[in-house]
Order: C-alpha cells, then structure tokens, then sequence
C-alpha cells in the first residue's frame, strides 16, 4: 500500500520471468549452449535459419520444464503446441520465435512466500511454457554497424508467468528469490541474473484498494531483483502521481533506466507488433507421456518448503533459521552435513553465525568455503567432547578460516587442548585464591560480584584452557570451604 | 550403345544395362552431359554438374566392376533446385539466394547418392515452388519440350517442378526429384507426359528441402515410368530423425508392389471432380481410365467428397500462411542477396523487394493479412478446419474404395505467358491436386492420352496414407493400358 496525498493507493505486480534452460544442447539444435563462448561459435544452421533447416525438440528441455512445473505444484498438460511468434530482427534469425502461446506445457501453479512477519502468501502461476532465446546484436563493436552473434539463438527458455498477485517491490523481490531457489533446487535453471540466466519483465498497474485494476505497463527485461524492485516503486509512484494530476495511464511497454532509476517508454500499445501466432508446421503437438511425468515427479528433489519444515521437525530449529539455512541449496547442504549427528542448534548457529560473517568479509559464497562442512562439524565436536571451550573455538575458527586447516591440527599446534585434570585446574584455583586472599574475605562477607572476577583469573593463569565447569565446580568448593 | 539410344532407356532398363554392363556408368553420364547441354533451349537446369556426374559415375563403375551395385547405381538424375545440395548453388529459382552454398546435403539427395544416382545437375522451378507454370523463376521461364502441331508458340511445363519435368520428357535426365505443395509434381508430370508421385506427407524428409508451406511441402520422385518413380521412391523414402515430422514406418520394396493384382480393387470416381469449364475430352479420359481399370479386374465405386470446392481457398490461406512465416529468413542479413540501406528496415525493405518476385511477394502479402489480428480466425482457422473436413473425406472415402481416379489437371499445357494476366485463372490449375496435400495422402500422375491439339494429358490416382504400393500397382495398369507411346517435339538425341 502506497499513501500518498490523495491517499491509498495499490500497486498490483505479475511477473514473466524468463529462466534460461540448464541444457548441454539447445531446445531445437544439438548446438552448445556455454556461456562466455566466442562468438558465433555454438550455432548450428537450424540456429540461423538456413533454408530448409529444421527444428528438432530437444527432449531434456521438456523434462527440464515439466520437473520445473512440478515444482512449482502446477498442471503438466499432456499435450502442449509451439507456435511461432513472428517480427523481425537482426538477432531473431528466422524472422519468428518458436514459442508456445494458446496451450502451454504447464498450467496452473503456486510459489509461497514467506512473510517477514511470519505467514506465508501464495502467489498464482498463470503458466510455464518453453520458447527459444534470440541472439545478441552488439552495437558497440563498430559505429556504424550493428554485429550479431548467435551463440544464444536458439537456447531454451521457461516463461515463467505469475498471476498479478504480487502487491508491492518487496514481495515482488521476495517471489523471484523463492523462484530462483526453486529453480536452483531443481537444477532447471541456475539463475545467474548477472549472465542473463534469469530476466524478468514487470506488469505494474495501480488502483484504490477494492477497485478494479488499473492499466498496466510493462517494463522489460530486468536482469536483477534489485533493478525489479527499483523500477516497480519508480513505476508505481510514477503512475500514482500522473492520475493525481488528471492523466491516464496509457498500456505501454517501458524500459528501465539503470543510470538514473527511472522507467521510460518503448513502445505504446499503438505500435505493438502483431506478432501472427500460429502454430509452427515444422513440429508436432508436444506429448507428454503420463508414465514419463510421474517418473519425472518420483525423482523431484525435495524442495525448499519441504525441507525448511524438516528442519523445524527434525532438527528443532525455529521456523525463521530453518528459512535462512534452506532458501540456498548450498547452504542447507552445507548445514545438513555439519549438523550430521552432532549438535544441530549448535551448527545452525555456527553456520549462520560465524561462518556467513566470515564469507560476508570475504566476499565469497558457501560453494568457496575455506572451512569445510566437516571441518566445521569437528569444531563443534571438540566443543563438545570438552577438548577446547567455546570461546577458544571462536579463536580456532578464525585460524581455520585464514589457513583452511583442521581444527584439531590448530589445537594440538597451539596448544590449545582444554584443561579438564581437576588436579591442575585446582592448582591454578589455589594460587589464585591465595595470591588474591583479601578478595576471598571480601567474597566470604558477601560480595557475591568477585565470582566472575575469580573465574577470569584462573582461566587467564590456564591461558584459557581450563574447563569451564571444572573451574565453576572446583572454585565454587574451595571457596565455600 | 549409340547416345541416342542410351538415351531412349528408362530407368530399370538403364540400371539393368549396367548391371549386365553393356555400357558403363560414365558412358550413360556422358551422354546424359551432352543431353544437358543440348536441351540448353528448354532452360530446364539452373545449375548443370557436368564434372560432377561424371566423377559419381566413376565411382559407380567402381562399385559396378567389383559387383558392389547400390539400388541407383551409375543413374544419372535431375536435382529440383530447391533441395539443398553440398556446396552447390543452391537457388529455389529467386534472386534472394544470390550465391547460396549449403553447408549441408538434404536428406532425400543424400540417401540418393547412398543409393549411388549420379547427379547431372539443379533443375529450374517456379520461384520458392510457388507457381503451376515455371514461369515465375529468376532464372527465367522454361519451356515444355511439347509444342501443339502446327503451333510453335513455347508452351508452359507446368509448375513448379517444370524444370524436373522438362528434363525427364526430353531425356535430359533418367528422373529428378520435385516437390509438390498444391500440385507441383503431378500438374508438371501431366504437362510434358511423365508420371510424378506425390508420397504420403512424412514418407520423404523435408531436411534441406528450402520450406514454401511445411505442412504442406512434399517431396517425391519424378520418372518415365510407374517403375522408374517406385524404385526412385524407395530410394527417396524413409524416416529422418532430423524432420519432426517425417513418418518412422518401414519403406515396403516398391519396385515390387508392381505385379499387376488389382483384381477386386474398388477405385471410388468422385462426383465432385467434374468441373465447369472443364475440356470434355478431359472427361472422356478419365472415363477411359475408370474403364482400363475395370478391365483389368479393379470395380468402380462412385463416391462423394463433399468438401472439395473448399478445397482451392483453404489451400491459398493455409499455404500462403506458412509461407509469410518460413520467407521471413530471407534477410540480407546472414545469406544471399544483401541490398544496403540506411538503417535496418531499409536494408530489410531493399533486400526484399529486389530478392523477391512478383508472386512470392504477392503470397508473402496475402499470407501475412490471413494471420495478422482480427482476420486470423476468419481466414486461418476455418482453412485449417476445412483442411480437418478435407481429411475426413478422404477417411470416409477409404473406408469404401481402395483408390480414387481422377484427371490430374483440368487443362493442358499452356502457352507462356497466357495466363500471367489473372493470378485466380492460375491458382485454378491446382483444383484436383491440392485436396491429397492438405489430406496428405499419396497420389500419382500418369500419362495416359493426348489432348486433341496433341499435348499430354494424365489421370491421377490418390491412395490411402503411407499406401503408395496400391497407387503404384493401379498406375502402371492405367500406365500399360493407356500405351502412351508419343514423343515431345524436342528430346535430346532426336526423335529416332
């Protein structure tokens, strides 16, 4: 909900994102699809439209988006169309996109969003179907031609389209960080939106709360979730202020400028393209063999829904850490493998804990870890088979962190092994007491505060290494004896 | 053998000469080469390979010495320029495809050369196959190797694979490969007096076959004879796994579905077939054939297709549809001709409009309108609804007869020029051919008489999907009781 001066206002948000295929071929070619390639160098002549080329569906595509649209809990269709979408462009090499339009290879699905303040919102999905990308034209090659490469000609894409259930950039940023998790999950799509993996077009339209929907715009291609959310409050407000002002909003489709943060227009509803759908000749109806699907479902991996319920009931964690530790699947697996039969609270804390902080310093993702799922798991194991204390394993895994050394390694070189010979431990207590003998009467009268005072003493004269409940267990003796 | 005697062989005749080598595959190509070059007139090749039959051939005399012989082995065969050929001008008739090399082979002139057939080079057509009289080429029109008696006026070969045909009728080729969307094999075979197979639509692969209207685009043999197109077909035939929509079932061996047997077939004659205008003698024909059929042990069964006047509109749209969409490649921007302009639509605009004939941009136009928003359903959708009509027509029909008969064209070959004037006159030459392409179901044309100013006339036979056994057995009935003996005017090697 937006206020402003004239009071509510309601930014209604739908979604089409374009999440590219993660395929060794493309979806009508056996080209390659590698990223980063020279240019012009994955293209088969199907990919550039040479005469009497013809498409061939690629059928790991399809299981890749039919495992998509089961994981977004949707309908597979058994029998989907691809159509041709037709307009020209130097980068678009047979003048028409193969596509699907009217019968999609999934329907109806849901995406759920947690909340911040706890619940969790469904959010429709109108629909998933498979279509090829286009090239790249470069235009900064040459000032007075345009290059094409058509390495990505022809590389399948899911449209994934969200019914305009989102209400405002946040959730909008929310639902695309829950597609993307998906996606990864599901290893369809690894949604680098910085190598163009996942884009995103925005519908934003505003109304009164209760009213009916405004006109939409639709702002194109937005290849980050902050960029997403920058241009729908831009548009929203945008769009608020011109009504305000006795406008109109006027369907348009916009670009977002990063520079200055602002959407301007591409083209108005006026010069849209008709875009001459019909079904492509060149390829049958898609069938989907039911048995295939079901076999496809049987082998889904568990999604993060699922597991963050696990966790709570598995591992006892609370709803919010389970959220934090499953939105990566790296991250839960990395979790998962040190809470293997240890302590689970105490590696979800470590993990989220220490362990992010260090990559946040670092600048670097769980999947480059210095310390090891293992490593971490034997930390906290030498915690808690008492060999070093709590606080010494803050120290011993900054020592992993900066060496990606062991941490039993660590101790045993540093000497760091806790003291729990009770014999020892009260050695150091007597010396301290006896060094320390007015403070032992003071405490004996009552000043109860010396305890903590006692305790920093002797782990100092252990140079920390004492056992902490010996020391507690011992002290607590000597000095009511 | 003497050139214009090798000449005068058909094809099983030529294969069965090689085999008991009376005469090598070079000699053959050789005199074929020279016919080539003779027939020059007709403009019946775009591209002549002269060098290049003559180093296949060499290699099927290797094959033949060491009794190796593949099915095609050392034939010498005409390419429609519009399959895609290995590093050969490869034109489809327009200027757009300037200088066009494919980097691939199609898939029907590869599993020819498989079958060791010699190539003696690319036939002329009507440009991008969209024509019924080969005069819409860039490379100008051909001309039938029949003239009228007594008149001299170049008459049309028919379209679009009229150069396919000219070669076969004037002996510069044993056979050729055509394409036929709405008619182009059978009308072209029934103008210059040969017979012309349209296949079952996914019998022969559309790879590297340059698209006019996919759904409707398919390849086949061209031949003299019933038995040089069924073993042309077996060589043509089979399932690609790089066309979505080519048929995987099995190639039955063609050359022998030709014994003769059709004892007890029920050929339907279609009351719908008659038509205003039509020459009577065409008529009297195709009774003619009902009744060498009849002789021959087969029973004629009227029928009716009710949807066939629908036939002619729902092809223009359906067709012309496809085609808006599959010449959209043709750009300047990645192969052929390139006219430069100003900014992208200019160079798009000039490209086009220079790359592109008459006819092609008239149904590039006229496609573009059936599917452009707000005429889509009135136009697209009912034709692909007549098309489902059409289909079922054909169902019901088979459930009753085991072929139908009916004449090829309405008209004989025309002279050039004579009908350009009236695009619908043209379109109308395609009236009985184009219902099997939207039903995609087999059918033939043979010849079968002379008109009464003296030009061919052939009797087509449509047959059951993935049937082309019955419509071959049937032709060569119709084939070797018609006795159609006669000669163009022009064949190279003379008239001996």
């Amino acid at each position: 909900m937006i206020e402003s001066r004239s009071g509510k206002w309601e930014t209604v948000i739908g979604l089409e994102v374009h999440a590219q295929v993660v395929s060794k071929a493309k979806l009508f070619s056996g080209a390659a699809t590698d990223f980063g390639a020279e240019p012009n160098t994955q293209v088969s002549p199907v990919d550039a439209a040479f005469p009497g080329m013809l498409p061939v569906i690629n059928r790991f595509c399809v299981e890749q988006a039919v495992k998509t649209g089961l994981g977004l809990a949707a309908e597979i269709n058994q029998s989907s169309v691809f159509e041709r979408k037709n307009y020209f462009y130097p980068d678009l090499p047979a003048g028409y996109q193969i596509s699907q339009y009217l019968q999609p290879v999934v329907g109806h699905g849901r995406v759920s969003l947690d909340m911040p303040d706890g619940t969790v919102r469904e959010i429709g999905i109108t629909r998933l179907h498979l279509e090829q990308d286009a090239g790249k034209s470069l235009h900064d090659q040459q000032p007075t031609l345009t290059y094409v490469d058509l390495n990505r000609a022809g590389v399948a894409l899911m449209e994934i389209v969200s019914e305009p259930d989102l209400r405002s950039a946040e959730e909008a940023g929310l639902y695309l960080r829950k597609l993307r998790s998906i996606l990864r999950y599901l290893g369809t799509c690894d949604g680098n939106m910085e190598e163009g993996s996942l884009r995103c077009d925005c519908n934003v339209s505003v109304c009164r709360p209760g009213e009916p929907l405004g006109t939409r715009c639709e702002i194109k291609n937005l290849n980050s979730i902050r960029y997403v959310m920058q241009a729908i409050d831009y548009e929203a407000r945008r769009q608020i202020e011109l009504i305000e002002e006795g406008g109109r909003i006027e369907q348009q489709t916009r670009l977002f400028d990063v520079g200055r943060g602002i959407t301007r227009p591409m083209r108005s509803k006026e010069e849209a393209h008709d875009y001459r759908y019909f079904p492509d000749p060149d390829l049958l109806p898609l069938a989907l063999d039911p048995d295939w699907v079901e076999q496809i479902r049987a082998a889904l991996p568990e999604l993060p829904d699922a597991k963050k319920a696990r966790f709570v009931s598995e591992y006892g964690l609370s709803a919010e850490d389970a959220g934090v530790l499953v939105a990566e699947k790296e991250t839960a697996l990395f979790f998962e493998r040190v809470a293997d039969r240890r302590d689970a609270k105490a590696a979800a804390n470590w993990v989220m804990g220490d362990l992010f902080g260090a990559l946040n310093r670092l600048g670097i993702g769980i999947g480059q870890s210095p310390v090891s799922a293992g490593q971490l798991g034997a930390l906290i194991e030498l915690i808690a088979d008492g060999t070093i204390s709590g606080r010494l394993a803050k120290d011993v895994f900054g020592e992993m962190v900066a060496s990606g050394a062991d941490p039993a390694a660590i101790v045993a070189a540093k000497g760091l092994r806790q003291v729990t010979d009770s014999a020892a431990i009260e050695t150091a207590i007597d010396a301290v007491l006896e060094a320390q003998a007015d403070k032992v009467a003071e405490y004996r009268a009552g000043r109860d505060k010396l305890y903590g005072f006692f305790v920093g003493q002797i782990m100092r004269a252990t140079q920390g290494k004492a056992n902490p409940t010996l020391v507690n267990q011992l002290l607590k003796q000597k000095l009511a004896g | 053998m003497s050139d214009p005697a090798l000449l005068a062989l058909n094809l099983a005749e030529a294969r069965d000469g090689l085999a008991r080598k009376l005469f090598s595959a070079r000699e053959l190509t050789a005199a074929y080469n020279d016919a080539v070059a003779e027939a020059k007139p007709l403009n019946a090749y775009i591209t002549p390979t002269p060098e290049h039959a003559l180093a296949m051939a060499d290699a099927a005399d290797e094959r033949l010495a060491l009794g190796q012989a593949l099915p095609l082995d050392g034939i010498p065969i005409a390419i429609k320029d519009l399959f895609c050929t290995k590093d050969i001008l490869t034109t489809a008739g327009s200027h757009i495809l300037d200088g066009f090399h494919p980097p691939y082979e199609s898939t029907v002139t590869e599993k020819l050369w498989q079958a060791g057939a010699v190539m003696l080079g690319k036939t002329n057509l009507d440009e991008f196959a969209m024509g019924s009289s080969n005069t819409t080429s860039w490379y100008g029109p051909v001309e039938n190797p029949w003239r009228k008696p007594g008149d001299n006026r170049p008459l049309v070969p028919g379209g679009s694979s009229g150069g396919s045909a000219a070669a076969i009728a004037a002996r510069a080729a044993l056979a050729a490969t055509g394409t036929d969307t709405g008619g182009s094999i059978r009308q072209p075979a029934s103008f210059c007096g040969i017979v012309g197979l349209k296949p079952t639509y996914g019998r022969c692969s559309r790879r590297g076959v340059v698209a006019y209207a996919s759904s409707l685009d398919h390849p086949g043999p061209m031949g003299r004879t019933v038995r040089d197109v069924a073993i042309m077909l077996g060589a043509m035939a089979g399932h690609d796994p790089r066309d979505s929509t080519s048929a995987p079932v099995p190639v039955p061996d063609y050359e022998k579905a030709l014994d003769g047997g059709i004892r007890g077939l029920r050929v339907g004659i279609p009351r719908e077939y008659r038509v205003d205008g039509m020459p009577d003698e065409i008529e009297a024909l195709w009774q003619q054939g009902v009744e060498w059929l009849r002789e021959s042990g087969a029973e004629p069964v009227e029928i009716s297709l009710p949807m066939t006047k629908y036939a002619l509109p729902a092809y223009y749209i359906i067709a012309l549809a496809e085609a808006s969409s599959n010449l959209a490649r043709y750009d300047g921007v990645r192969f052929g001709l390139r006219v430069d302009g100003d900014s992208l639509e200019e160079m798009y605009e000039l490209t086009r409009a220079a790359g592109f004939g008459a006819e092609v941009r008239r149904r590039v136009l006229i496609g573009t309108y059936v599917l452009s928003a707000g005429y889509y359903d009135a136009y697209y959708l009912k034709a692909q609804r007549v098309r489902t009509l059409i289909a079922r027509d054909f169902a019901r029909a088979f459930e009753r007869v085991d072929c139908i008969l009916t004449p090829t064209s309405p008209s004989t070959a025309f002279a050039i020029g004579e009908k350009s004037g009236d695009p619908i006159e043209m379109y109308l030459n395609d009236v009985f051919t184009v219902p099997a392409n939207l039903a995609g179901v087999p059918a033939i044309s043979v010849p079968a008489g002379l008109s009464g100013d003296g030009l061919p006339l052939g009797l087509q036979i449509i047959g059951r999907a993935f049937d082309e056994e019955t419509v071959l057995r049937a032709a060569e009935v119709v084939e070797r009781a018609a006795q159609f003996r006669h000669l163009p005017g022009f064949v190279a090697g003379g008239r001996s």
